[in-house]
């Protein structure tokens, strides 16, 4: 659990200068209809976590995440089975 | 209304678009005086966005050999050839371009987009992992996704960034496809092939290269990126379309690897849709004889790709790294793109204009591609028409 929480906090640092200003964001908070993410920014999201956290996150899951809390369980399980 | 719905913000797109513009992708072609000149809009268009590198679209051995084989064979084949049978046609293309790539096996199918659909679904599957590079075309990210394997992108033209994704998955090497473009639709880069057929010899992957814009553009013969590269050994499978260089529309996988003829019995975009009419066919036929016996047309492809790139670069405008047939002006805001798209076409000149996000960066672009059909007047009538488009914008 430590982990999850861990790469939850790295996950709110990164997300954080997409949000508007004074929004908090939680693990419900969604990507796309609270952040206004667009396909490219979701894109270029990848590659910065890829980097942070030092992993290759397939296409196929992205269609599955639609929260910070979905995207921060994916992490982990990546990270697990690296 | 609610299944519908999606359709709403595209609507609005349009209609802000056709408000300040003429709609660049209801472009009506009225009648074609060339490979390189049009009537649109009752006026002659000058077209500088077909990719027809070669030129071969109106070459009459191509046009004689379509108009007989439609007297011959008729207008199409009217279904599939797992079940209707092959043309004698089918084969004998399959066969010279098999012989013109020194490869065993050939496959066609019947666009470029389902070549690769068919190939990349059939060879990939669940607990497979494809490696992609960022850049490639929606084809590639649509066979990827209809295989069920793992997908993974790689940064664009990165290989210490493929390397270090090879190096992460290990074992899991000798079950991944890396793909590739041998030159990049939208920039017209080239592949850092040397670098990724090491990686792939190294780490025990496999290798598809998509030389959709390279054929006939690329290599001493004209087979490509991995000719040009020296790497064909390493390249496993070579994906490419009939409708650029060779003038015509369909599609087709090389390889040396036994499995392309079995390729053909688990590819559901080969089995279940019509082949190849036979005037495509024949005048696919006749145009590979062309690009085989005429080196002089790719000669001519060059001259007249540097002739634009530098005169362009002269000019000022951002450009694609590396000069070649494809020649991607860059800009920042998709409206000063509209804009000088429109003052292009004003001044008669037709060219592809790419909004995000089928763009690489995020950014616009207005998309030349030179053919070899060009004169020295054309290229330099669209070198003066994106300068006077430039001063009237101030830019």
């Amino acid at each position: 659990m430590a982990h999850y929480e861990a790469i939850l906090l790295q996950l709110y640092e990164i997300l954080r200068p997409h949000g508007q200003e004074g929004q908090t964001l939680s693990e419900e908070t969604e990507l796309v209809a609270d952040l206004n993410l667009d396909s490219l920014k979701v894109m270029e999201l990848l590659l910065e976590l890829e980097e942070r956290f030092d992993i290759s996150i397939p296409l196929n899951i992205v269609s599955d995440v639609r929260t910070i809390g979905d995207f921060t369980r994916q992490i982990e399980q990546l990270m697990e089975h690296r | 209304m609610a299944l519908l719905k999606k359709f709403r913000q595209l609507a609005d797109a349009r209609k802000s678009l056709a408000m300040v513009s003429e709609d660049p992708f209801r472009v009506t072609i009225e009648r074609l005086l060339s490979p390189t000149e049009a009537i649109v809009n009752g006026r002659p268009v000058i077209l500088a966005g077909t990719n027809n590198y070669l030129g071969l679209t109106f070459d009459p051995q191509c046009i004689e050999a379509a108009v007989n084989a439609v007297r011959e064979q008729g207008t199409g084949t009217t279904g599939s050839r797992m079940a209707n049978g092959n043309f004698i046609g089918h084969l004998a293309l399959e066969r010279e371009l098999a012989e013109f790539y020194g490869r065993r096996w050939c496959d066609v199918f019947s666009t470029g987009y389902l070549a690769n659909l068919g190939v990349i679904a059939a060879l990939a599957g669940p607990g497979d992992v494809i490696l992609i590079d960022a850049d490639c075309h929606a084809s590639i990210y649509d066979g990827c996704r209809m295989s069920g394997a793992e997908v993974i992108r790689f940064r664009h033209n990165d290989t210490a960034d493929l390397h270090k994704r090879l190096t992460r998955l290990g074992k899991r090497c000798p079950n991944t496809l890396i793909i590739a473009e041998g030159l990049y639709s939208m920039l017209g880069d080239r592949a850092a092939l040397v670098e990724i057929a090491a990686l792939k010899r190294e780490h025990g992957a496999y290798l598809l290269l998509d030389e959709a814009h390279s054929l006939g553009v690329l290599g001493e013969r004209g087979r490509g990126r991995s000719e040009e590269a020296g790497v064909e050994d390493s390249v496993d499978f070579i994906v490419g379309t009939f409708s650029k260089s060779l003038g015509a529309t369909g599609g087709f996988c090389v390889s040396d690897h036994p499995v392309m003829e079995l390729v053909r019995y688990a590819s559901r975009p080969y089995i279940f849709t019509a082949s190849l009419c036979p005037s495509v066919v024949a005048s696919t036929r006749a145009a590979l004889l062309r690009l085989r016996t005429e080196p002089e047309l790719r000669l001519k492809l060059w001259t007249n790709a540097h002739r634009l790139y530098d005169s362009l670069k002269d000019l000022g405008f951002g450009l694609g790294p590396e000069p070649s047939p494809i020649i991607a002006v860059r800009f920042g805001q998709a409206e000063d793109t509209i804009a000088f798209w429109n003052g292009l076409f004003r001044q008669d000149v037709y060219v592809n204009m790419i909004l995000p996000p089928a763009t690489p960066d995020g950014g616009s672009l207005l998309r030349c591609s030179v053919s070899a059909a060009h004169t020295p007047d054309q290229i330099d009538r669209i070198c003066q028409s994106f300068a006077s488009v430039k001063a009237a914008f101030s830019l």
